[in-house]
Order: structure tokens, then sequence, then C-alpha cells
């Protein structure tokens, strides 16, 4: 038990938490980013497998690495843009419209993947992202094995929820998006057009999903596989509610949540077979709910979270 | 400029007619992925309506898989009803597949008349037991039940893993994760001889009927209706709103496990990790498609069922990946979404306004 | 959107020139014509009252003027900042904004989680921008706060303000968009008689300062102290428009009706026996609506006891405790005699409460459920079932009876309640409140939105309920409502019940007094009442 409690404080280990986050900083900013304009997109665990296996296939077909990670952005954006039409224009259930999309995006990446590569036994793989060897950041005491020998993917996800942060406080379009999910009515009467922020919101929430599900196959596990997802973007989704629909506290959480991930790996390794192997698999879902019944206590979801705004109607 | 303009009572046929559209809409749209995999597209559509239709054996197999679907669509159906969004029903049926194995694999020594219903009845309050829980956090709490029951199907889906790989493991199976078989006594009677179609869909037909008559009869139905249109009305009214989600929790996720309890005690004989090809998941879409009615949800899951059956043969003939199925039960979900706003909603063409300064 | 900050010297050259022309505006929702037809002139520097009653096409009128409506027919022109009248593009908010109108909703249109600064400049920058410039907005709102006389601080949540600094901070929204026009709708709704003339004294000021101001009314007295000019609609038709000074209150008050308007007042009785008594009882809650402070409280039959107030002071709270969906932190109640213990909205129907509830679309009616299934709800448990099986044919008779006795039009008991207009919905429930003639009603703002005539019915309905012997409690906004139809009057203030005096011994100035929470100054302390012996 010693042992394993000393692992908390090596470098290695929180490597691995942060490279374990990296999927779920992207997906949590998104979902931050989708619910901070008022609209739940239960798509993500379906986007993030779409961006996955398009990602993948775009570098597999020669699109090179970055052109993976743009590829599977726009995968994301376009799923992004059907769930916003039917949540955002046509004001259907959020809940019903977000599995609507999951179901289609996953069983078309399925679908597409087979179309692609109609024979492949085993899964082929990449040449992944490499971990970054940055003149002196690299090379720093603790943070530069920590931070900057993580592949470029991992610093782009911390950027982003940082920059998500920094951009709903800062910038008056970051304004207009929490107007929008506490109160439409206030964001229409200034002028402003509820629906295209909205979708804007949606789509760009929806890219970011995206880029977690690329990470997955463009830099951990260089292969796309059926169900790889694992939950990550339901996950994802209880870790929002945890972080009281705020950027940093996100990122916390992911990372706090990879640490539990990977302890409990080592843990695993650690019990020696005398515990299934299927117990500490649970863990990181059963955290997950614990995390949302705690989260759900808070008070502070967005006021107008899962209402669709018509106008004229209240 | 398209404007939405609410209607007022849409009409019977339009709500019959909607469904059907979707599902047709659904099978058309399935042409873009198969020009895409090449294949011809009259072939493909005769193949998948041969193999559906086509013969006696295609009907009772596509009977055979509408059977766990009319259950899992009512499990939606009903829990929708009231807005509670159990999207468990995978991990119920699970649960309910294991609690099966538990009874009928020799731990009790009954028989048939006794032992199927003790089979099929722990099945259920398995499913039920497993979806108490999120309904009680969501009345309490006010964790969304969503969340809760999708990570927890995926928790299922291991401890199922870790029965069959254990506790339960079949000492017969060469290796192979699966449990024990069930004995012949907890087995449900096939229904046609050399066909997999088992008394199964009996008890779902009746289900069906059942929660019919529950839902236009009784006032557990009236108070399900009420607390799902508007929980604070309810509430006004002396309705128990959050009592009525918990029963309708434990209802929807016994219909599920019930379900679970089927496949194990009707078709497979004994629990492996792929019992389920989605039938939580896509009884959603059944549930959708018959807008919610219990007896519709019975023509919804024969069409659903229909297409995995002949998707089946469609994939066979023209060489397509089979996924093409769950992409026209995803399309139709979608399909009955969109057509359902026209229900609603009149669409009403604008020309914009001419834009001024 | 966006024009360079030139607050001091936008104010009119040309004095009492036009600034908003409306044309033949013509708006139809399906076979109700909300807006016939309708000219109408605003001046720069003046101050015109629309008054209407519900229903009449006030609202109708501004949503299209603001872009929230496109009207069927007619044009909107409006003075440019030269002076210019030029034609508004319809249907776009943000060609209102940009043609310098602004507008506060009878229902505020602010995110209560944000501050007002954050309100207030939402959408005023290019949203591209990188970075927000709240210094010099925070710079340019100090200067129009001391310029109007409107304080108020910017930094706090919305929410956490009292309801007339939130209007405040709609009239700063405008003018911090150099609003040459500004509309308010029903500003005094919300407001307790001092907020409301300190509103008119800033409304006053602005319009000195050139703004051409129109507000939305249906309170002769505001309307005859406010404006300088009146227009009348009726049924959705500009009806009658003079100048405010020397107009006639009596033929305002009948114009606006369509007929000369007999008030109704109820003939005093005797009082019966207690029928509800409140001792000390208090309701715990997390704001100043949802809160009840040591409240006491005596109902006898035959009574009507009117509960005058501000929105949002606790009225809230005691309507819920009587509802049955609060439950006493302190305190005892009776109910004919009896100690209430258990309060649950079922237990409450079924010891004699009728129950009218503040918002009847949300908590009155299931909107998708048929008049005959909404009927039938409060007893669904009880006469409407046989062994949990719902008796319909019952439920259907009980419908068509309600359906005749109160003339409620729908297509049939079978209809979705949601298709019926706001009186006959509230009729439906009324219904349903009264069956088993209760031996208390507690209807809380049972008449608000409503027309004339569906008010007049609901009024008649109550009176008929305290001539049959029934205590009513009714707690309302509407100071006319309460003087009209009240034996005693009682005002809450800050979560506290005030002692209720008989009607006849209070007037407007006192009860305003009292609903600011100022009568402790004012008066001797009222003395607790004593049940009759």
């Amino acid at each position: 038990m010693q042992a394993s409690l000393d692992l908390l404080f090596t470098v290695a280990f929180w490597g691995a938490a942060l490279r374990i986050a990296t999927p779920l900083i992207f997906g949590v900013a998104g979902a931050v980013l989708c619910e901070r304009a008022g609209v739940l997109n239960l798509g993500i665990e379906g986007i993030m497998t779409a961006g996955a296996m398009t990602g993948w296939l775009a570098v597999h077909f020669g699109a090179g690495l970055w052109g993976g990670v743009l590829v599977a952005a726009l995968t994301g954006a376009g799923l992004g843009l059907l769930l916003a039409g039917l949540t955002v224009k046509l004001g259907l259930s959020q809940h019903v419209s977000g599995l609507a999309v999951t179901l289609l995006a996953t069983s078309a990446s399925y679908f597409g993947y087979r179309l692609a590569l109609p024979a492949a036994a085993s899964p082929p793989r990449i040449e992944p992202f490499r971990p970054l060897d940055l003149p002196v950041l690299s090379d720093l005491p603790i943070l530069g094995p920590i931070l900057f020998q993580q592949t470029a993917l991992t610093l782009l996800a911390i950027a982003a929820i940082l920059g998500l942060g920094l951009f709903l406080a800062r910038t008056p379009l970051g304004l207009a998006v929490r107007a929008v999910g506490e109160n439409p009515a206030a964001v229409e009467a200034q002028g402003i057009d509820v629906h295209a922020l909205r979708i804007g919101a949606v789509v760009a929430g929806s890219a970011l999903m995206a880029l977690g599900g690329a990470f997955l196959t463009l830099s951990a596990f260089n292969a796309f596989f059926f169900e790889m997802v694992a939950g990550r973007g339901w996950i994802c989704i209880a870790l929002t509610v945890f972080a009281g629909w705020r950027p940093a506290k996100a990122l916390l959480g992911a990372v706090l949540f990879g640490a539990f991930d990977a302890f409990q790996v080592r843990l695993q390794q650690a019990s020696g077979g005398l515990v299934p192997g299927q117990v500490f698999l649970m863990l990181p879902y059963l955290l997950s709910i614990a995390a949302l019944l705690i989260g759900a206590r808070h008070a502070s979801a967005p006021k107008a979270l899962m209402r669709p705004y018509i106008r004229g109607e209240r | 400029m398209i404007r939405l303009e609410p209607r007022g009572v849409p009409s019977r046929g339009l709500a019959l007619a909607v469904p059907v559209a979707a599902a047709l809409a659904a099978l058309a749209l399935a042409a873009v992925p198969l020009l895409l995999a090449g294949a011809p597209l009259g072939r493909a559509y005769a193949a998948m309506a041969e193999g559906a239709l086509g013969s006696r054996f295609a009907l009772t197999e596509v009977l055979t898989r509408a059977t766990p679907l009319i259950l899992t669509g009512l499990a939606a159906a009903v829990a929708f009803r009231a807005r509670l969004y159990n999207i468990g029903a995978e991990g119920q049926l699970y649960v309910g597949a294991l609690a099966a194995v538990a009874v009928g694999a020799g731990t009790l020594d009954w028989p048939t008349p006794l032992l199927v219903p003790a089979v099929l009845g722990a099945g259920a309050l398995a499913g039920a037991a497993m979806m108490v829980g999120p309904a009680l956090a969501r009345v309490t709490l006010g964790a969304d039940e969503v969340v809760t029951t999708l990570l927890l199907n995926f928790v299922v889906l291991l401890l199922v893993q870790m029965m069959i790989e254990g506790p339960m493991k079949d000492p017969m199976s060469m290796g192979w994760p699966q449990s024990e078989p069930l004995i012949d006594a907890a087995t449900l009677p096939r229904l046609v001889e050399k066909t997999r179609l088992h008394a199964g869909l009996l008890v779902a037909l009746a289900a069906a009927g059942l929660l019919h008559g529950l839902m236009a009869r009784t006032v557990a139905g009236f108070a399900i209706r009420a607390v799902g249109e508007a929980p604070a009305a309810a509430r006004f009214a002396g309705l128990p709103v959050g009592g009525t989600l918990v029963a309708v929790g434990a209802l929807s996720g016994a219909l599920a496990g019930l379900a679970g309890a089927g496949e194990v005690a009707g078709v497979k004989g004994f629990l492996a990790a792929d019992l389920s090809p989605g039938y939580g998941y896509a009884g959603i879409v059944v549930a959708m498609l018959a807008g919610l009615s219990p007896l519709g949800t019975v023509a919804a899951a024969l069409f659903v069922a229909a297409v995995f059956v002949g998707a089946d043969s469609m994939s066979r003939v023209v060489n397509v990946s089979s996924y093409i199925a769950n992409l026209i039960v995803a399309l139709s979900l979608i399909a009955v979404l969109v057509a359902g706003v026209l229900t609603r909603y009149r669409l009403r063409y604008a020309r914009r306004p001419a834009a001024g300064a | 959107m966006r024009r360079p900050a030139a607050p001091d010297d936008a104010v009119a050259e040309v004095p009492h020139a036009i600034a908003l022309e409306l044309r033949g505006i013509t708006k139809r929702f399906g076979p109700l014509l909300a807006n016939d037809g309708i000219d109408l002139t605003l001046h720069r520097g003046e101050i015109l009252a629309m008054l209407g009653e519900n229903g009449a096409g006030k609202t109708t009128l501004m949503n299209i003027l603001f872009g929230h409506y496109t009207a069927d027919a007619g044009t909107v022109r409006v003075a440019d900042a030269a002076g210019r009248l030029v034609p508004l593009p319809p249907g776009r908010p943000r060609a209102a904004l940009a043609a310098g109108i602004g507008m506060v909703h009878q229902h505020f249109t602010l995110a209560e989680a944000l501050s007002g600064l954050d309100n207030i400049t939402l959408g005023t920058e290019p949203l591209w921008r990188l970075r927000r410039r709240t210094d010099e907005a925070r710079d340019r709102l100090e200067r129009l706060m001391t310029r109007a006389g409107l304080a108020v601080d910017l930094d706090v949540p919305v929410g956490s303000l009292t309801v007339g600094e939130r209007q405040r901070v709609e009239i700063l929204k405008a003018l911090y968009r150099d609003a040459r026009v500004l509309i308010l709708d029903e500003p005094t709704a919300v407001l307790t008689p001092a907020e409301s003339d300190g509103l008119f004294a800033v409304l006053r000021a602005l319009a000195a300062q050139g703004l051409a101001i129109a507000f939305i009314s249906h309170k002769l007295g505001e309307v005859v102290a406010g404006s300088d000019r009146v227009a009348v609609l009726r049924a959705g038709r500009k009806v009658a428009e003079r100048a405010t000074a020397g107009a006639d209150r009596a033929d305002l008050a009948a114009l606006m009706v369509g007929r000369a308007v007999a008030p109704v007042r109820r003939a005093a009785r005797a009082p019966g026996p207690e029928v509800l008594a409140l001792e000390g009882v208090s309701v715990t809650g997390p704001d100043l609506r949802s809160r009840l402070d040591r409240a006491d409280l005596v109902v006898r039959a035959g009574e009507i006891v009117g509960v005058a107030g501000v929105a949002g002071n606790g009225q809230a709270a005691l309507a819920r405790l009587l509802f049955g969906l609060a439950r006493p932190a302190a305190g005892t109640v009776r109910l004919q005699g009896r100690t209430v213990n258990r309060f649950d909205p079922r237990d409450v129907v079924r010891a004699g409460i009728g129950r009218i509830p503040e918002d009847r679309h949300h908590e009155g009616a299931v909107g998708a459920m048929s008049v005959a299934e909404n009927v039938a709800i409060e007893g669904i448990r009880g006469p409407f079932q046989r062994f949990g099986c719902l008796r319909r044919r019952r439920m259907a008779a009980r419908a068509l009876d309600a359906i005749e006795a109160y003339g409620i039009r729908c297509p049939g008991p079978d209809a979705p309640i949601r298709l019926l207009s706001g009186g006959n919905m509230q009729k439906v429930i009324i219904a349903r409140a009264l069956d088993g003639d209760p031996a208390l009603i507690v209807a809380a703002q049972p008449t608000r939105g409503l027309d004339v005539g569906a008010v007049a019915e609901i009024h008649r309905r109550l009176l008929d309920a305290s001539g049959r012997g029934a205590g009513i409690v009714l707690i309302s906004e509407d100071l006319d409502e309460v003087f009209a139809l009240s034996d005693r009057i009682a005002v809450m203030a800050r979560a506290r019940l005030s002692a209720a005096l008989p009607a006849d011994t209070l007037d407007r100035t006192r009860l305003g007094l009292m609903m600011a929470g100022q009568a402790a100054e004012l008066g001797p302390t009222p003395v607790r009442e004593r049940r009759p012996a």
C-alpha cells in the first residue's frame, strides 16, 4: 500500500494521468461550451467515435497527422450542425436528439471503417504523434516530463480549455454565450441572433469533442477499434456537472480523473490478480456517477439549459 | 424563410403517417451508404426484403428478434412518457439475464410451470432494482438519469464479464467466457419447431397489452402522463411526483430485465457478453417510432427487427458491412424526430422581409 | 448598432419633431385580429400612454415595433439621427435597436446570473473583439446614471437586485445604446406606488432631455398622472387619442372597456365562524419570495380577506403554504378549528380548501391533457376511480357540467386544455376549485392577464362562493381587485403579513406605504385581531 501511495509523487505517474486525461479535457471543454450556451450535447459519445475514426482514416490514407486532426474537427463540426438543427432550430428534446446523433455517428463510423478497410483482419496502425522535445521547456525539472514531453495534442487540449475559460470570461462573444445559456430572451433583446449563437457554440463544442476522439487514434492507440471510446463521452458529461460548468474546474476534474484512472491501473498490477480486473475497470464509471451525484447538488447549472428558444413563445 | 407555427390537435391519420414516413425515409436514406459501398441498389433492397419477409423461417426470425425489442421498447416508452429518460435498458437487460442464469442454471429444481415464471420474474426484479437507483438519484438530487444509466451500462457489462469468467463460468465451455446453461425445465418452450421462435413473444405481447391498459385506463397511467407532461401541475393537484417517477423507473427496468431473461431462457440458453446486439439502445428507437404508445411499440419493434434480419442477408448478398442495419435504425430515429415536428407545427414559407439598411 | 457616443448633444434641435410613426399596422394570429390598422405618432420630448385592457393589442403592437413579430400590413418609420424619417425593416430586433428604439418588456429580459454591467453591454461591442472594454463602458454608464438619476449597483448579479433596480438596468440598457425612443410595457406592474412615482419622475427627466417615450398601461391613474398624450386601444383598434390634460377619467375608462364600467362591490355581511387561522406561522426559503415570517391571520366564513403587496414579498410562500406545497417551520395552522398537521396538496384538498394557483399554465393545468382530465385531476384518486381504474364516464359528465355552468368555451371535454384561451382555462381551474363547496378558497392572482369579461366572471364566482359561506384568501398584486372584493385587507411586505384591516378604513396611499414596508413609522401598530367569541 505504501508503495502505491509513493507512486502519487512520481513524475511518470502524473505524466500518465495527463495523457489519460487528454481526451476527457477535449470532451469536457466541448461539453462546457455547448451547455453554457444552453444545449446538452449527448451526441458526444458518437462524435468522439466519429472523430477517432475519420481522423485516423485521414492519416491512414496519407493526410498527415495534422490533416487528420483537421478532418476529425470537421467531422465533429458537421455532427454538431446536425444536433444543433434538431435541438436549436426544431426545438426537439435534447436528450433524445443527442442519443440519435450518438447512434448515427457510431454506426456510421463503424460502417465507414468497414467500407474503407473491408478486409482488415487486425486493425492497421499509423505513425502517431511523438512526445514533444522542446528546447528548455522539456528539460525543466518535474514540469518538463509531466507537461512538455507529452504529444502536441495534450498541450492543445490544455490550451483549448484554458482558452475557453478566457473566451467566456473576457470576450464579447463569450459574454453572449453565457447570456444565451441563462436567458435567450435577454440576448435577443440586445439584437443578437439566439439561434446563430447556439448553433455556433454546438458546432464548435462538437469539434472539440471530436478532437478528444482523434487523440485516442492519433496519439494513444495508433489504430481504430470498435467501442474504443468506451463511455468517455458520458464521463465528460458527468465531469461537466461536477465542475459546475467552469472550464478551469473542468480541467482540474479531468486531470484528477486521469490520475485516478492511472492509479487504478497501477493498483490492478499490484493486486496480482487477486481481485478480478473488471472491478478496477468499473471504478472510472462508478467514480463518474459519484462525481455527478456530488455535482448535482450545485445550483449553478445554466438556467436555460435544455430549454429550446422559439421566438415569441415564453 | 421557413417558420414553424403551432398546430392544434394533430389528426389521427397524421399521427400514424409520421412513423411510417420516417421508416420509409430511413430506408431510402440507406441508399447513400449503399451507393458509397458500390452496392447495386435494386439487388440490395430485394435481398433485404427477401431476407426479412421472404420465407417462413425469415418471418419467425423477425418475430424472434422483435421479442426483446418489444420489451425494451416498452421499457423506453413507459419511462419517456413520464419524462424519465431511462437509457439504461441495455444494462438492465444484462442484469436480468444474470438473474435468470442465477435462478435457472440448476439452483432451483422446480418443474417448468413454476421455474419459467421464477426465471422471468428474477430477471424483471433485477432489472427493476437496477433502475430504482438512478430514478431515486434524479428525484432526490436532480442527477440526470441519462448520464447515470448510460454509465451504469458499462458497469453492468463489466460485471457480466466478471461473472462469466469467474463464479458463473461454464466449466464445459472450453475456455469461452460464457455462463453455465439453464436446465431444461427453465427454458421457454418453442412456438414453432426447428426455429428460434419461443414463448417469450407471447410474454412481450401480453406486456404490451397490459401496459396499454395501464396507460389508458388506470389512475397509475393517468399519474404517469400528468407527471411527464407537467410535473408542477401534477404536484399541485396532489399526485405523488417522486413516487411516480421511481415506480415508473422500476417498471421500465423490469421490462428491460424481462427482455434479458427471455433471451437467455428462450434463445441462447446461457449468458455470454454478446447476448444483446444493442437491443437496449434500439428499444429507444422503437419507442420513439411508436410515438411512445405501447401497442405501437409492437409494430415498431417488428419494423426494427425486420431491418436487422433483412440487413443481415443483404450484407451477405451485396457484401456490405452489417452495420448498415444500425445505420438504418439510427436514421429512422432522426427521421421520426424531424417528422414529429410536422405533427406539432405547420411549416410556413414566408418571404424573408426585404433587407433594409 | 454602434455609434460614436455623443449622448450630451443628442438632444433634439427641433422640439417635438416626430420620432416614430406607425401607419396602418395590422396583425392577425389565426382568427384573431390583434392589431387592426393602427396609426400612431410619437414626438420627441413627449410621453405617450397607450391605454387598453388585456388583449387590446398593446403588447402585439410593441412586439411588431421591436421586431419580435412581423406585421401583416402597415409601415413603421423612425427618425434617424438627423431627424429624417426612414422605414424600419420589419421582423428584426437588431434593426429596431440600430434605429434607436429601446424597449423595456413587462417580463424583464435580463440574464439573472450575470451582472448589470454584463447585461447592459451585451451585444454592444463587435462580437469578435478579443477583449471587452469594460472600463470605458463603466465610465459611460456612471455618467448616464448621474444624468438620468438612475443609480444601480452594476457589479452584482442582476438576480440579487430588487425588481425596481432591475427595471433601472433595463432602462439603462436602452440609454446605453443611445435610444431616441423608449417603450415600456406595463412598467408599474411590479412596482410599489412610491417606486412608480420615482419611475415617472425619471421618465419626465428623460423626456425633457429629448427622448420620445411611450408606455403601455391599463391603469387609468398612472396614465393620467404620467403622460402628455394618451392613445386608447380596444380589441386591436385605436379608438381614441387625446391630450392627457383635460381628459376625463370616466370617459377614458369607458373608451377602454367599450361600455360604462360598473365596478363590482360586495355587500357587507356579518362574518361567520373562523375557517382559517394562522398563528405565528413561518415558512423558510432561500429568498424573500419563498419566505413567510411569523404570520397571523384569521379568515371567517363568508369573508374575503385580500392580501396585497408588491410581487416577491412572500405572497408566494403564503399561497404555497395554503396550497399544501410548503410546510411551516414554526407556528400553527387551523382549518375550521382543527390543527393541520399534514401539508400535502392531496390532504389540503380533502380538508376542504379550493385552490387557484398563480401560474395557471405551469401549475394549474396539464396542457397536453384534456379538459375532462384537468377537471378531475384533484379527485383522480378519489371519486373518479374504482379499483385503480379511471371512471371515464363520470369524468366526462363532470366536465360537461363545468363547461355548461361556467360557460367555458372549448371544442369539448376531450380537447387538450392547452387549446383554450387563458380566461377559459382559468374557468376550468375555478370550476375544479369550487367543486364540492370548499370551506376555504385560496386564490392567487386569479385574474392576471385576463380580459375584462373573464375578470368580471371570475369576480362574480368568487363573490358567489363567499355568499354561500366560503372564506376566501385573495392574494393579488392588483390593488383595484383587492379593494373591489375584500372585506378586510392585509399587506405582505418583506415576508411579514400585516394585520388585516377593514377595507373601508384603508385607502391607496396608506396601502402603498404599507406595501413599501413603512407602515410602522406611519401609524399606531395595529392591534392583533381577536377571534369572535
